[in-house]
Formats: structure tokens, sequence, C-alpha cells
């Protein structure tokens, strides 16, 4: 995958709460230590969190309750007020923004889905998805239209006249993912979005959403507590640990080389051939290249079957059909192997 | 609250022995405080009279101050461009339009010209259309058995010849309900956004819950003038706080992804009010509007006083004529009054919206609002018919119904046979309780007392509690309303030991027996729907005038909120730990008295909070039947429109309730705390 630009810049972003929290900062230059916030009486929910979130990515934040990304994931729209630090939004460092400004940006270009869906019990599916579009002043035919639009996308056709209490849990969410789309914003923030829902429902709607990603190509921020959804869903993982980011990257990078022992402990269960894919263990092209062929983003698991009789190699080719390298059966019975 | 219960978990042997310590320290002191205090009753005397009887030359003359301050307002005081006076009377004279309107709908009809050289435009909504409008509103809310209900609290006005009083009473409450509503929303939702704004208003909605109405009757009188429209501005004082509080607390409860969800769509802090947190909180505000209608019928009640007319005046006029009939029958038609709107309000809370899958927007005018269609189909029909047939029009005279007569004689009856163990029964308890205990109160010292309480709050709740509960009850004494101030503490008192004797059995009784529950819970509903003038009319009929005719009324006033805490509170037990005693071969009586009641303790307790509060406000109205307290202090500064006098007794009152509404909870809080189940 190329590297694309980023399209939110977190640069040194802290949230202590607590009285004189802000002057604490600025007199420890900011390298106050968890300790030394702790014995000040102050709360560190973030801490020097530094990250980018490119364009068209889905950049999960996956943390344990009480780590902080929720905190984070609300530092970044802003809806609480960073105590220290820059967060640029296309190069705009949101921070400086005015409120009126900030009402423009999170009008146009911001859409959120929430854990426990935070649907208006007044208003019908129809009309909780036209909210946003209603707020901003549109046209009555232009937002419900676009609003069945947005239903249609989810799944919900026929169902615009019923009220959130009238729902199932995964449909509450759907409704939730719709109003969040209904904007077309280009920054998708999802705070934990399948978390309250049944463990069978939840594949179901992580499955959605990835078809959902693959039309819109929306740039992500995904927040979960769940370490397999976040290697399920993400192009690249930040890990957070009270309130410090302790790991950033790809799901394979995280799974092969965790860089602390407090990462380790969530990799441990994680099947690598799930995980790792074909361009990392594969070898550059020598000698006569094999007859079948394989794509470098198959996962290990996706390619193992194709070693069938006597197939020892096989030939990696992208998607414009150029050749990559080869994979060796031997190289993937080692990360079969090693769990 | 992690660090006090963690402490408590790892209890060491040397925190035990430290915690029997406090507690023998604080038995001790306790000992010591109150032995000083009987030691100083006993022998002080002599040595300062000034600590038993406040002496004059130093009284506050608050009274004096608040006089002047009224005649400043009504004479001098001026915004430049108009005067204080025209400002109120604005806005009486702004409340008058819709009144009008409200009752020419309901009462007079649309008239033009003056008095009885009147000419009728228009008759008022004839009796069965109203009876079809809220019956059509009871099915709207709660289906058919919840109209059938309220047409047949209405029809009940018309049948005993309650209708025009009853339309009057529901004209006020008409006015008065939205007016609140409004009003009590926009200052919570004004406190919601600003704290500090908050933190000044809620002392203030305190004083206003808790200052008996008659006191703020004169001031009003003055301001607005004598008519319904003041008795709209009493009421509107009187079912403002609830609302407010409603409001604060339901916008709390508004989750915050709703708000992070506002603030992400973009909503301006106007559209984040009105468009987000205010129909979110929609269910828990309905709670407020239900309470503000009840408070304001109460209200309109006790305001025919000041010349609000309808039921409250019927009540009171056969209360001073002393005819038992007429104002039982008025009474009993505020009963059904109340039952209807309190179950209509209630439907409308608790209504679930139906939903429409189909878009009705193809479909006809008609079919899109069956109900007021229906509804002005009604009143247009029947006014049609009402010009041809006069009984359609109003209610027939020949088929009205009075059990007015048939209730004296019952009351008659009574007197007749049960006199004696009637008289006998009321003699037994004032002789023997009753009066030495009045006795015993007068007789203290007031210095001690007020350090006395200090104390209590002291140890209750620290020296904050401890000087706002000293300072209140030294003002009381600084304006020299001490006496009558512990004819109240002694009425209020024996009131409230009778409803805890009767309350908390009757709760205990019932809190395992969900059937009962469920019965004895429609009967204190519906006790507490009821204005409490309603009570004076059976007491007095049974014990005629005096302090324990008051007392009765108090009590079944009061009682309501004994039994609910008491169930709540048993309810509320871990049914784990109840599950933990009968493993532990617990009697019945030892899970009741070692288990159950010792954990539903704070609760029973915020329980008899509350029946001070109901037993204060009630005992005011009882000043209409001949006791000598403050209530009867603030009754008649009402009778002799002296401003200054109601409002420091009026004030008295609160202050008593403020003291016992903060000890008692900070003691609450307490025993919670020591429970470990805070």
């Amino acid at each position: 995958m190329s590297e694309s630009e980023a399209k939110l810049v977190c640069r040194d972003v802290w949230k202590v709460f607590g009285d004189g929290a802000a002057q604490f900062l600025r007199s420890h230059a900011g390298k106050a230590t968890h300790d030394a916030l702790v014995e000040a009486g102050l709360v560190g929910a973030v801490r020097a969190a530094n990250m980018e979130v490119r364009t068209g990515e889905i950049f999960v934040i996956m943390g344990l309750s009480g780590s902080g990304k929720s905190t984070l994931v609300r530092c970044l729209s802003r809806l609480i007020e960073p105590t220290a630090g820059e967060i640029l939004f296309k190069g705009e460092n949101l921070l400086a923004a005015s409120d009126k400004r900030m009402i423009e940006i999170r009008r146009h270009q911001m859409g959120m889905v929430f854990q426990h869906f935070a649907l208006l019990p007044h208003l019908d599916v129809l009309h909780n998805v036209a909210f946003p579009l209603d707020v901003q002043g549109v046209a009555r035919d232009k937002r419900e239209a676009r609003a069945r639009q947005m239903i249609e996308l989810v799944g919900l056709a026929g169902k615009e006249g019923f009220f959130p209490r009238e729902l199932s849990g995964g449909q509450q969410q759907r409704v939730g993912i719709a109003r969040s789309l209904a904007v077309e914003p280009e920054l998708w923030f999802l705070d934990e979005p399948f978390s309250a829902l049944d463990p069978l429902i939840r594949r179901e709607m992580q499955d959605e959403f990835s078809r959902l990603q693959s039309v819109l190509k929306k740039t992500i921020v995904f927040i979960t507590h769940d370490f397999d959804e976040a290697i399920r869903l993400a192009d690249r993982i930040a890990i957070m640990k009270d309130g410090e980011i302790v790991q950033v990257g790809k799901p394979e990078e995280i799974v092969l080389a965790p860089a602390t022992d407090y990462v380790a402990e969530f990799t441990r269960n994680v099947p690598k051939a799930k995980v790792v894919r074909v361009r990392s263990v594969m070898k550059p092209a020598t000698g006569r290249m094999p007859r079948d062929s394989v794509s470098p983003l198959a996962t290990i698991a996706d390619a193992a079957p194709l070693f069938t009789g006597r197939v020892t190699r096989l030939k990696v080719v992208d998607d414009s059909g150029r050749e990559l390298g080869v994979l060796e059966r031997a190289d993937v019975v080692d990360v079969m192997m090693r769990g | 609250m992690g660090a006090p219960a963690q402490a408590q978990n790892n209890t060491q042997p040397g925190e035990a022995e430290a915690s029997a310590r406090r507690r023998r320290g604080a038995v001790l002191a306790w000992g010591v405080a109150i032995a000083a205090f009987v030691v100083f009753w006993q022998f002080g005397k002599p040595l300062a009279a000034w600590a038993f009887k406040y002496p004059k030359a130093y009284a506050i003359p608050a009274q004096a101050w608040i006089s002047s301050g009224m005649k400043w307002l009504l004479n001098e005081a001026t915004f430049g461009l108009f005067t204080f006076l025209d400002l109120t009377r604005f806005t009486a004279a702004m409340i008058d339009i819709p009144y009008k309107l409200a009752l020419s709908l309901l009462s007079t009809g649309f008239l033009q010209g003056q008095g009885s050289g009147a000419v009728q435009l228009l008759p008022p909504v004839s009796w069965i259309a109203v009876i079809a409008i809220v019956a059509l509103l009871g099915w709207h809310a709660g289906g058919r058995r919840l109209a059938l209900l309220v047409a047949g609290c209405f029809a009940f006005l018309a049948m005993f010849g309650q209708w025009d009083s009853a339309m009057v009473t529901l004209a006020s409450i008409l006015v008065a309900v939205p007016i609140g509503v409004v009003l009590g929303l926009l200052l919570g939702i004004v406190a919601y956004r600003w704290p500090a704004l908050e933190r000044a208003i809620i002392p203030l909605l305190d004083l206003m819950q808790t200052i008996p109405v008659f006191a703020y009757l004169v001031p009003i009188l003055f301001l607005f003038g004598f008519g319904p429209t003041a008795a709209v501005v009493a009421t509107l004082i009187y079912a403002l706080p609830p609302m407010t509080r409603v409001t604060i607390l339901a916008l709390r409860q508004v989750p915050s992804e709703v708000i992070d969800l506002g603030n992400m769509v973009g909503c301006t802090p106007r559209q984040m009010t009105w468009r987000v947190m205010v129909p979110s909180a929609k269910d828990s505000l309905m709670v407020g509007v239900n309470q503000v209608i009840m408070l304001s019928l109460n209200m309109v009640i006790i305001a025919s006083m000041i010349g609000a007319g309808g039921l409250g005046f019927d009540v009171l006029a056969a209360l001073r004529r002393l005819d038992i009939g007429a104002g039982l029958e008025a009474g009993m038609a505020i009963v059904a009054l109340a039952i209807a709107l309190d179950r209509l309000s209630q439907a409308y809370a608790y209504r679930i919206a139906k939903p429409h899958h189909e878009t009705a927007a193809n479909k006809g005018f008609v079919a899109r609002h069956p109900y007021t269609v229906g509804a002005l189909a009604f009143v247009a029909v029947t006014m049609a018919i009402g010009l041809a047939v006069p009984a359609v029009q109003d209610y027939p005279d020949g088929l009205k119904v009075s059990t007015g007569p048939f209730f004296s004689d019952v009351v008659g009856w009574i007197n007749v046979n049960f006199f004696d163990v009637l008289e006998g029964m009321k003699n037994a308890l004032l002789l023997n309780v009753m009066v030495p205990a009045k006795r015993l109160l007068l007789d203290l010292p007031w210095f001690g007392v007020v350090v006395l309480l200090a104390f209590a709050g002291y140890r209750l709740g620290g020296w904050r509690l401890a000087a706002t509960i000293g300072a209140l009850s030294f003002l009381i004494a600084a304006t020299r309303q001490w006496e009558k101030a512990m004819i109240t503490v002694y009425l209020c008192g024996s009131s409230v030991v009778l409803a805890a004797l009767i309350g908390i059995p009757i709760g205990v009784l019932v809190a395992e027996r969900d059937r009962a529950w469920r019965v004895v819970q429609v009967i204190i509903d519906t006790l507490q729907t009821l204005p409490s003038f309603v009570y004076l009319m059976p007491a007095v009929m049974l014990f005629r005038v005096g302090d324990f005719t008051a007392m009765i009324a108090v009590v079944a006033y009061a009682v309501a909120p004994a039994i609910r805490y008491t169930v709540l509170g048993l309810k509320g037990v871990d049914p784990r730990l109840i599950e933990a005693g009968k493993a532990m071969g617990c009697t019945p009586w030892q899970l009741l008295s070692r288990i159950r009641l010792k954990l539903a303790f704070p609760e029973i307790m915020l329980g008899l909070n509350q029946t001070i509060m109901f037993a204060l406000s009630m005992l005011v109205i009882t000043a209409l039947v001949g006791t000598r307290d403050l209530g009867q202090e603030v009754y008649i500064a009402l009778t002799k429109a002296d401003t200054g006098r109601g409002l420091v007794a009026g004030l008295a009152v609160a202050f008593i309730g403020i003291i016992a509404d903060r000890l008692i909870s900070a003691g609450a809080r307490r025993v919670r705390q020591s429970l470990g189940l805070a």
C-alpha cells in the first residue's frame, strides 16, 4: 500500500484532569511522568499522544477500558478540550479554531458513530438519519432523499418510520452508521461501534463495515477494546495503555514484533497465519518462476491451501499483474507452526 | 469514594479499636451535651433569664423591615420609565387575557357588556363536549379504560352539581400550568447551562418550597391585585420549583454520548438545547409536568382565599359555615378532578407514541387528526343542539344529585352514636401526650435548644452545617417567633410520630406482599394527589376544631411518604443478604430487625424527612381549624393583610423545615456510609 498523505495529525497531545493541569504540564515541559502526575493529584487520561491518520486508511486505536482511547478520540474531534498539544486536520490546527469554525468543520467534514448508538428517542429512523442535515438547514426534500439513500446503504430500507426503541441493537447501530455518513464526512470516527452488540451480530456488523468501507473509502479512526476486531479491520493499529500510545503499526508488524510485554500479551493467542500477509514473508524472485500465483495481500492462512500436491512455491502477483516475488512452502509452514 | 471503601475493607485490628474508641467518644460527647443542656434548663433560669425568653430590646425588627420594604416596592420602586407596580399590574393584565379566554370557554361564555347587562354572544363549551374532550384525551393517552375513568370523574362533577365551580378551577389550572411548565423549564435550562446560577437558584427553590403558601399571598395581593390572576401568580410560585428541579435533573441524565452527537453534527448552542437535550429528556420532563398540574390544583384550591373562586371557595365557605355536607361534596369534586388530571397527565408521561410505519402524508386531514376532529365536532354539534335543547348546554338541574344532606346526616349519626368514643380518644391523647409535650417544649430555653441543634449539626455534618442550623434557629428566636415555633414543632412532631407509628408498620407489612402493596400503592398515590384542603373536612367533621383535629388532618396527609419510603427501603435491600441471613438460620423476626430494617434505615429516615415536609405544609392549612402556632400567625397576617408579619412567620416555618431536612439528610448520609451503602 502506498503511503498517502496524512489527513489528521496528532502531535504531543495531552489530556490531564484535575486542578491546575495546564500549569503543571507547562512547568514540566511536557515531560510529566505517570508518577509525577499522580503525586500532583492529577489524572493523565492521554499522555504525549503522537500519531497520524492517512487518507483512506482504517486507523484503529486499541486499548482496554481506562486506557484513554475514548478520551483521545474525543480530543481529536475536540469534544474534549486537550490540555496541550496540536491536532492538525488537513493542515489546520483544530485547537486554534473558533467555536464557529469547529461547528463548520464538524457539520461538513466529520462523522461519528457511538458505542451506545446515541439515537434521538423522539425521532424515527428517517429523521434520525436526516438530523445532521436538518441541523445544517438543508431543505427537507434534499435531506430526506439523502437519508433514504443512506438507510438503503446500511440495509434498513422499509424501516424509515420505526422508532429507535423498536429496533434491535444491530439495527440501531446501522441507523447510527447511516446518520454519521449522511453528511459525507471526510473523517469518520467510530467509537467502539460494535462493543454493545452480541458476538454474532458483532461479527456480522464487522463484515458489513468492511463492505461499506470497500465502497466508500473513507478515512477512519476506529476505537475498540477488542484486539481481534482491531486485527480484522485495521490498516494500522495504535495500542494504548495508561494514556500512552505504546505501539503503532500494521497488524502483522504488531503481531510479529510486539514492542512491549503488554502488547505481546495481546498477540500471544492470535493465530499468526490469519494476520501475516504473503508480502511479509515472500522472497525476491529468483530462478524459475512457479506457475501458480497468489496475491501479496492474501494472508498465510488463505495461501496455505494452494500448496497442494507437489506445489512448493507460489508466484506473488499483485492486481496489476506485476511479479513481486515467490512464496516458499517452508516459510508458510514456519508461520503456521508459530501459532 | 473508592478510598474509604477500601479502608473499610482492610480494617486492621488497630483500626477496629480506633473505630470503637470513636463510637465511645461520640456517645460521651452526646451524653455531656445533653446533660449540660438539662442542667442549664433546670437551674439556669435565675442566672440567665435572657436564655429562656429572648429579650425584646435585642429583637430583630424583621417584620417592620419587610413591611417597609413592601411599601417601598409599592410606592417608590421604579425602573425609570415605569414603576415596579406598573410592571406587576401589567403582568397581571397579561395573565388575565388567557384566563378570561379559558373562563369564557369553560364557564361564562363569551359576553358583551358588563355585569348583569352583559349579553352572551356565544355559550361556553357544553358539559357534554367537555366530557367528550377529556374522554378523547384519555383514549389518546391511555386507551379505553382511561377514557372511561376521566369521563366518569367529569360526569361525577356534573351530576353532583359541582360543574360550574369545577370549571372555574379548571380554567385557572389551564392558564397556570403552561406558564408554570414553560417558566420552570427555562429556569431549569438556564441553571443547567450556567452552574454558578444553579448554586444561586437552588436555595431560592428550597425557600419557595418550604415557605407556607399563605405567607406570600399577601404581598401577591398587593402587587397583583385581588382575583384569579393573583391566584395564578401564587400558583406559579408554588409549582415552579419542582419543575425547575426536574428539568435540571432530566437534562443531567441525558447520556453524554447524545450530547457528543449534538456537538459532532455541529449543533449551535440553541439547537443543542431545543433539538437534542430537551427532546431526549422528554420522558423525565413529563413527570415534572404532572407535578406542576397537581401542585397547581392544590394551590388553586388554597388561593380561593385571594379570590380564585371555584371549588376551593366552596370548601372554604362550607368550612366557615361548618356545613359539613356541602364541604364534603366540594371536597369530593376536588378529588374527582385531581384523579382525572393526575391519571391523564401520567398517561401522557408514560405514553409511547404509536409508531406510524406507513407515511400519513397521503391521507386526508381527518385521518391524520382523528382526535382533534372528533373533539371539534363534539363542540360544534353540542353547541348547535344546545341552542335548542338547554339540557345539552347545561346539565339539567332535575338530574342533579345532592349528597350534602346525606353526609350531614351521616356525620350527625356518627356524632350522636360515637361522640363519647371519639371524644374519649381525643381527650386521652390530648391530656396524656399532647399537652405535656407542648408544655415541655415551651419550657425549654431557646438558647440551649439553639446550641444543642448546632451541636447536632456539627456531629452529623461538620462546622458548616452547625453554622447554618445555629443561625437559622437563632433567627427564629431573634424575630420573637420562638413560642409559636415551639407549638409548630410540637404539632408537627406529634403528627410525624403518629404518622410514623402508622406508616412504618404498614410499610413493613406490605413490603413482602406484592398484591397488598399494589393496593396500598394506589391508595397512597391517590392520597398524595389530593389537595391538602380536602383533608380538613372529615377531620373537622369528627373532632370539631382544635389541635387534635389539626393533628389528624396532618397525619392523614403526611402518612403516605412514611409508608412509601419504608416499602422502597425494604424492597431495596440486597436479596443476597436476606438469603445469607436465611442460610444462617435467622428467624423471620431476626431477618426483619437485624437485616432488613437495619439496611433500610437510611431510606426510612428520608421518608420521615418527607413526612415532616408534608406535615409542615399541611400544618399551615390547619390554621383554618384553630391552631395557635406559626401557621395561625401566617393566617392572621393574611386576614390582616400584614406582609411583614406573614413573611416573618412563614420564614420561621421554612427555617424549621430546612433545619429538619438538613439534619436528617446528614444523618441518613452518615448511616448509609457506616453501613457501606454509599
